[in-house]
């Protein structure tokens, strides 16, 4: 049909030089292609992805915006990083952001007032990560256990969590003094993190989010645990010949993923809201957007971090976006998924290499040619 | 309950199961080939706006129909592109697609947000059977794309199960390799079902913008993608169970309004189906049941020719 096809084929991985062109060049070409959309708009990509990066990075006060994203964004990507590489498709960091939220303002509702102030915050933290850690832990066990697929029950639960939230905020934990609102009562003082002055990024979730992605390396590199989750990522195979156990990596790799988003959930409800919401604006989709994060940093917790900052620049310009254009918030994932559907079509090219070749003259063409017979073509019987 | 409030409930069942049941029956093609496709939200999202907007300017609801289903069919291109072309995980495309499927009707259908649809699909009454007690108005009243579904239905059964292309799907999703040595052509199969995953999605999109509720909402698939993730599961990977699945399904989802009267939060009766869902991935990932109801072998990888 063309003369020719293509063959991809797989080769020895390609130089971390390649790896991080194929980033950058996601980031920038996906930039300006989503950007291309907003033509039939009337706005040239040109104007919206300078307005997007000065509303992200063009001022202090932006850059402190980006932060306060990035900080909850950087939690979940830490915690995807570390799952996908033990080969965990953890799907469901809406729902253990959402878990950790609850746990916060469950202490921060009922508890903080029989609490010394000193204890109330650390009390929320540690309760925030088991309850994300429990909810990530569930799918693990029914994945070792029982052999349920992952990918749909981290899903499922997401939206049980979600119905959950909205349960208590429409219903028992309605606020008195919200006037009808679908909030929970305001929290104590003794509950709310403390912020640096004037902005939204609580101090103590930026160090703990920088903490977490040092510790989570050193895990990664210098443990056994963190050895077995790379070999069963690599090769679960080998991993089950070598001995190990698939389900202990498993579950404290998800104790990990699901505490860190439950952390981040703790973030939200007790410094940006102070108060426990419904689960669209406590998680605008940090679950989904986290997934990018992880790619992006290449699922290592160190490089989580700057891809982070650039998302949160990303969602703090879709904010932006709706403010001087009147673009609807959801535009901006129109950018996200751009970026992330280049990326991993990019990374195609980290351990393939393309072989073009002219067809037979009798054989019919296929785009990616089945099978080494002899021309490329398809085979029958 | 008088007879009418029982006729009307079931009835609103199954309008709102019939675009369940179309991205359903969709996704098990998919699915039955080895492509898992996670993007059944955004292409229900695009397929949504441009039947919508086809709909208002041509003031044809079947050409809205078209259009929707062109959308869902491009955007599943892409996914089909990614991952069968250049084997990228599945996983990660289907949930950009989704994204960028959100994105891009937010963005398309700012326009159309307040706009009423002039234009609905009327329902065909199929003479006599419309005359029946009961089940005439429940069954024989309804508009063509509930017909429509219940057809696409039959035929991917009998196609599955009873024809040469049913062999080709199903032994690309369950052993590529094999399939491959039969002479199958393991990416094209695959592409072909991606790409009509995404006509079904798209006009499960369609449905609920001319027919369900005739206007745009931003965000109106409302989460509907992912329940039909769940329903392939409950429906066993088999066509004719989905029907079945997409209505009980629709029948939840009216009952929670007649059930909030009752003074039974909304919410906890929504959870159900995921809860639901999480307990048939239970049952058919027991050994036991394995053999029969599983999901295909291969779903989920990209398949590397030798």
């Amino acid at each position: 049909m063309f003369g020719f096809s293509v063959r991809i084929e797989r080769c020895q991985p390609a130089s971390t030089t390649l790896s991080i062109v194929i980033i950058l060049s996601a980031m920038t070409i996906g930039l300006f292609s989503a950007a291309a959309l907003f033509v039939f708009k009337g706005f040239s990509p040109l104007t919206i992805v300078s307005k997007i990066l000065t509303g992200a990075f063009g001022s202090r006060f932006a850059w402190m915006e980006t932060i306060a994203k990035a900080v909850p964004l950087g939690l979940v990507g830490i915690g995807l990083a570390v799952a996908f590489r033990g080969k965990f498709w953890n799907i469901g960091a809406e729902g253990q952001i959402l878990l950790g939220a609850v746990a916060a303002s469950g202490i921060a509702l009922f508890a903080a007032p029989h609490l010394p102030d000193k204890a109330v915050l650390p009390m929320m933290l540690t309760a925030g990560f088991a309850a994300g850690a429990i909810w990530g832990v569930i799918p693990a066990l029914l994945r070792t256990r029982f052999g349920v697929n992952e990918v749909v029950s981290t899903l499922m639960m997401n939206y049980v969590a979600a119905e959950l939230v909205q349960y208590l905020v429409y219903g028992p934990w309605k606020g008195a003094s919200q006037m009808g609102f679908p909030y929970s009562d305001e929290f104590v003082s003794s509950a709310v993190l403390p912020t640096f002055y004037g902005t939204r990024v609580a101090w103590p979730m930026l160090v703990i989010v920088i903490v977490a992605a040092f510790v989570t390396w050193f895990l990664i590199t210098c443990t056994r645990w963190g050895f077995e989750t790379r070999v069963i990522g690599e090769n679960p195979e080998a991993a089950r010949y070598a001995g190990i156990s698939h389900a202990r990596v498993t579950i404290i790799l998800m104790i990990i993923s699901g505490g860190l988003a439950g952390l981040a959930g703790v973030g939200e409800v007790s410094c940006i809201h102070q108060h426990l919401t419904t689960s669209a604006a406590i998680s605008s989709g940090y679950g989904n957007t986290g997934i990018i994060v992880a790619m992006l940093g290449r699922l290592h917790p160190i490089g989580v971090l700057p891809a982070a900052i650039f998302l949160g620049g990303l969602l703090v310009g879709g904010d932006v976006l709706q403010t001087s254009f009147g673009m609807p918030f959801a535009s901006v994932n129109l950018f996200t998924a751009v970026i992330l559907l280049l990326l991993i079509t990019g990374d195609v090219f980290l351990d393939h290499r393309f072989r073009i070749r002219r067809d037979c003259p009798a054989s019919s063409t296929a785009v990616i040619a089945p099978s080494d017979s002899t021309c490329g073509g398809k085979m029958r019987n | 309950m008088d007879t009418a409030f029982v006729i009307a409930t079931i009835g609103r069942a199954f309008t709102a199961g019939t675009p369940l049941l179309l991205a359903t029956l969709g996704e098990i093609i998919a699915e039955r080939a080895g492509v898992m496709n996670l993007g059944i939200e955004g292409m229900m999202a695009l397929g949504a706006v441009a039947g919508f907007g086809v709909s208002l300017e041509s003031g044809s609801p079947w050409l809205g129909m078209l259009a929707a289903a062109l959308a869902g069919i491009s955007l599943s291109a892409i996914h089909a592109f990614v991952t069968i072309g250049m084997r990228a995980g599945q996983i990660v495309s289907g949930i950009a697609l989704t994204m960028f499927g959100l994105g891009l009707s937010a963005l398309i259908g700012k326009g159309y947000i307040g706009r009423p649809l002039q234009t609905p699909l009327h329902s065909i009454t199929i003479p006599g059977l419309a005359d029946l007690p009961f089940i005439g108005d429940i069954l024989f009243r309804r508009d063509p794309i509930f017909y429509f579904a219940i057809i696409i239905a039959a035929l991917i059964w009998i196609i599955l199960y009873k024809t040469r292309w049913g062999i080709a799907i199903r032994s690309v999703g369950e052993n590529p390799l094999a399939a491959e040595t039969m002479g199958v052509d393991v990416a094209w199969v695959r592409v072909w079902c991606v790409l009509f995953g995404g006509a079904l999605s798209g006009i499960a999109g369609g449905y609920l913008s001319i027919v369900y509720n005739p206007s745009w909402i931003e965000g109106m698939t409302a989460g509907r993608g992912w329940i039909v993730i769940a329903l392939v599961i409950f429906s066993f990977w088999n066509p004719l169970r989905a029907v079945v699945a997409a209505f009980l399904f629709g029948g939840i989802d009216v009952m929670q309004f007649s059930l909030q009267s009752l003074g039974i939060s909304p919410n906890l009766l929504r959870m159900f189906p995921y809860v639901a869902t999480i307990v048939a991935l239970l049952i058919t990932s027991s050994s036991i049941t394995r053999r029969h109801i599983s999901a295909p072998e291969a779903l989920g990888e990209p398949y590397q020719p030798r």
